[in-house]
């Protein structure tokens, strides 16, 4: 087993089981702490994916902007912050979303094992970001201007709900 | 004589030649990965200790003072004294505290700034890792230090704790848009996010070009710091010290000291960015690029000696309706000056022109967007 | 980077997705859905990487399709946190089963 091997079963390890952390841990606090773990370790997906550009707009944007917004948005509703009492953490229907969980992860997985993906491992070739950069100004334009006008209407919206 | 300007690159040179023939190639890198890292970590830790003393020394004479003087000649052993109190001072456990997201919550704050220095050129060929996402990934890096202010506010289960990390996040929070909003004049010109290109470009250093984007980085990065004036989330006088009121010993030294390690990765990168870098005449790059970074700290420790502490809501009323228009207009008047006057063609004396006018534009248009509401009135009076 | 296979990567991200597609269904705080979708939306960026990497490395679709997903993703994220306060502030609950006015 080779290094990157190795380290690519560590990250994911880490990943999953701080996803699992996440959605099973009784305070939402520490439920979003979890959360910041996964992030990070899929930055670190990322970045084994040759994909640095993208493993740090991933720290920037999630761990350090929308996980803050949560933990933000936990401590602004101050009864959140302590286990709700004599309810447990899940719904009714928890063990039947465990098991479609289970089902469909078992579905993809055997989807995953035995499709025969047409790799194609070249070389990436030439400044990524300076690529990326003129894509999203020429050939991406749209896509760009598009996402553009959803933050701004988020951002408004976002604003108009929160204050009353 | 050469020997002492490119020390670093020699050193490594000479280590690696020795180290090769003994280990194989892989424990030559490894090794020297390991001494690179550990040269810097202790470069930041005796930098964090002389500006403890620094800083001390400096408010101290803008008070009228002497300031620390008794441990060590002119005192300078004040830091090391510091450092035997705080490691035998009692660690303290609020009883009803969420003991490893308490313990946690420390370390959290120091890392980021600590790992912000692999992609900082300290001096010629003397930069850990030279990214090709460089700046991204500093400022990627430090935004994780919120985290851990968050995490020690609730961890605590103190209300000015909780207060502090509130302040402190949302102060974090918005004044990171104008620091990233101002640093992309400067991208716009290099075409590069990675530091080693951004100080090779800078035959005239940027804060010449982008003197308004210097301005605003330096405020805002000022408020990412939560120093004086925009040090609300530890303001003494309001909500004792904020997130790390319930840390003692060690733990509260390690709030400290992410403090000062942030204030000198934020010197650093505003010297390689603003700066000019590592480049200078005569004296060695790394000489001219510690004395730019003490230049930086040396304006942070004034402002601190002459600033009262602003209000919440003129915290945040500057950030979004003064400092990020501002970084975006400088946006759109750098995009302009780089269309007429292309920044890998033309002399640089040209462009300093063409900056200049560009800049004077700009400040005409700031200062008229925010004239003060008297003055505004005055006017629509007279012209009326 | 060549000796990971792709269905690795595949497999992980389904994980990671059937974990946050849990959490989301599961969880009675509001607040807990959310943070599963966004784990959930996580997993599918690895996937669209992990296929530019293998598939398409000289297409930049790939990247482009990531950056436009964070985006929604703090949109969202922003848009649901501001309902999740307003919730809070008129009914002075974040459990998802007592806001329930629209359901009969």
């Amino acid at each position: 087993m080779s290094i990157t091997q190795v380290a690519f079963i560590l990250i994911s390890a880490i990943t999953l089981g701080s996803a699992l952390a996440m959605v099973t841990s009784r305070t939402v606090f520490v439920a979003a702490l979890w959360m910041v773990a996964a992030f990070v370790g899929v930055a670190a997906l990322y970045i084994l994916l040759e994909a640095g550009f993208l493993a740090a707009i991933q720290l920037l944007i999630y761990a350090g902007g929308i996980a803050v917004l949560i933990l933000f948005a936990i401590m602004l509703t101050p009864r959140v912050m302590q286990p709700m009492e004599g309810l447990s953490r899940f719904n009714d229907q928890w063990m039947f979303v465990a098991a479609v969980s289970a089902f469909l992860f078992a579905g993809l997985w055997a989807l995953a094992i035995r499709t025969d993906w047409p790799v194609n491992l070249q070389r990436v070739t030439g400044d990524n970001i300076f690529l990326l950069g003129r894509g999203f100004m020429t050939q991406y334009l749209l896509p760009f201007e598009v996402t553009s006008i959803l933050l701004l209407v988020a951002l408004v919206g976002a604003i108009v709900i929160a204050r009353d | 004589m050469q020997f002492i300007y490119d020390i670093g690159p020699r050193i490594v040179a000479i280590t690696a030649q020795f180290l090769g023939q003994h280990f194989p190639a892989w424990a030559v890198q490894l090794i020297l990965m390991i001494v690179s890292v550990a040269t810097i970590a202790v470069f930041v830790l005796i930098t964090f200790m002389f500006l403890t003393y620094l800083e001390r020394k400096i408010i101290a004479r803008m008070q009228d003072r002497i300031g620390p003087n008794r441990v060590g000649p002119l005192g300078l052993l004040q830091p090391v004294a510091d450092a035997i109190k705080m490691m035998t001072k009692e660690d303290i456990t609020p009883t009803v505290a969420h003991r490893a997201a308490y313990n946690i919550a420390p370390v959290l704050v120091v890392a980021p700034p600590l790992m912000a220095f692999a992609v900082i050129p300290f001096g010629k060929g003397m930069i850990a890792a030279d990214l090709n996402i460089g700046i991204l990934y500093a400022v990627a890096i430090s935004s994780l230090g919120t985290l851990g202010l968050l995490m020690a506010g609730w961890s605590s289960r103190n209300k000015f704790s909780l207060i502090g990390a509130m302040r402190a996040v949302a102060q974090m929070v918005s004044y990171e848009v104008p620091m990233i909003l101002s640093l992309m004049g400067v991208l716009m010109i290099t075409g590069s996010l990675a530091m080693g290109q951004i100080v090779s470009k800078q035959a005239v250093p940027f804060i010449i070009l982008q003197p308004v984007a210097f301005i605003i980085y330096f405020i805002s990065s000022i408020a990412e710091l939560n120093r004086t004036p925009f040090d609300i989330p530890e303001a003494e006088s309001e909500i004792v010290a904020g997130y790390h009121t319930e840390y003692s010993g060690m733990k509260f030294a390690m709030f400290m000291m992410s403090e000062y390690v942030s204030v000198i990765v934020m010197a650093a990168v505003g010297t390689t960015v603003f700066l000019g870098g590592w480049r200078g005449p005569v004296l060695p790059s790394y000489i001219w690029f510690l004395l730019k970074i003490y230049v930086i700290i040396f304006v942070l420790m004034w402002f601190r000696g002459t600033l009262p502490r602003l209000r919440v809501d003129q915290l945040q009323g500057f950030a979004w309706k003064f400092c990020v228009p501002v970084a975006l207009l400088n946006i759109f008047m750098s995009g302009i000056v780089i269309f007429l006057v292309p920044p890998n063609t033309t002399h640089p004396l040209v462009q300093v022109a063409a900056y200049a006018v560009g800049n004077i534009i700009l400040a005409i248009v700031v200062l008229l967007l925010y004239r003060r509401p008297t003055a505004r009135a005055a006017a629509a009076v007279s012209g009326a | 980077m060549p000796d990971i296979p792709l269905s690795w990567y595949l497999i992980v991200a389904s994980a990671l997705f059937c974990i946050g597609l849990f959490g989301a269904l599961s969880r009675r705080n509001a607040i807990g859905i959310l943070m599963g979708i966004e784990v959930m939306l996580n997993a599918v960026n690895i996937n669209l990487v992990a296929f530019w990497r293998y598939i398409t490395p000289q297409a930049l679709t790939g990247q482009v399709f990531v950056i436009v997903s964070i985006t929604v993703a703090a949109a969202e994220a922003a848009v649901g946190l501001a309902l999740i306060l307003a919730i809070f502030r008129s009914r002075d609950t974040v459990n998802i089963e007592d806001v329930h006015l629209m359901k009969w």
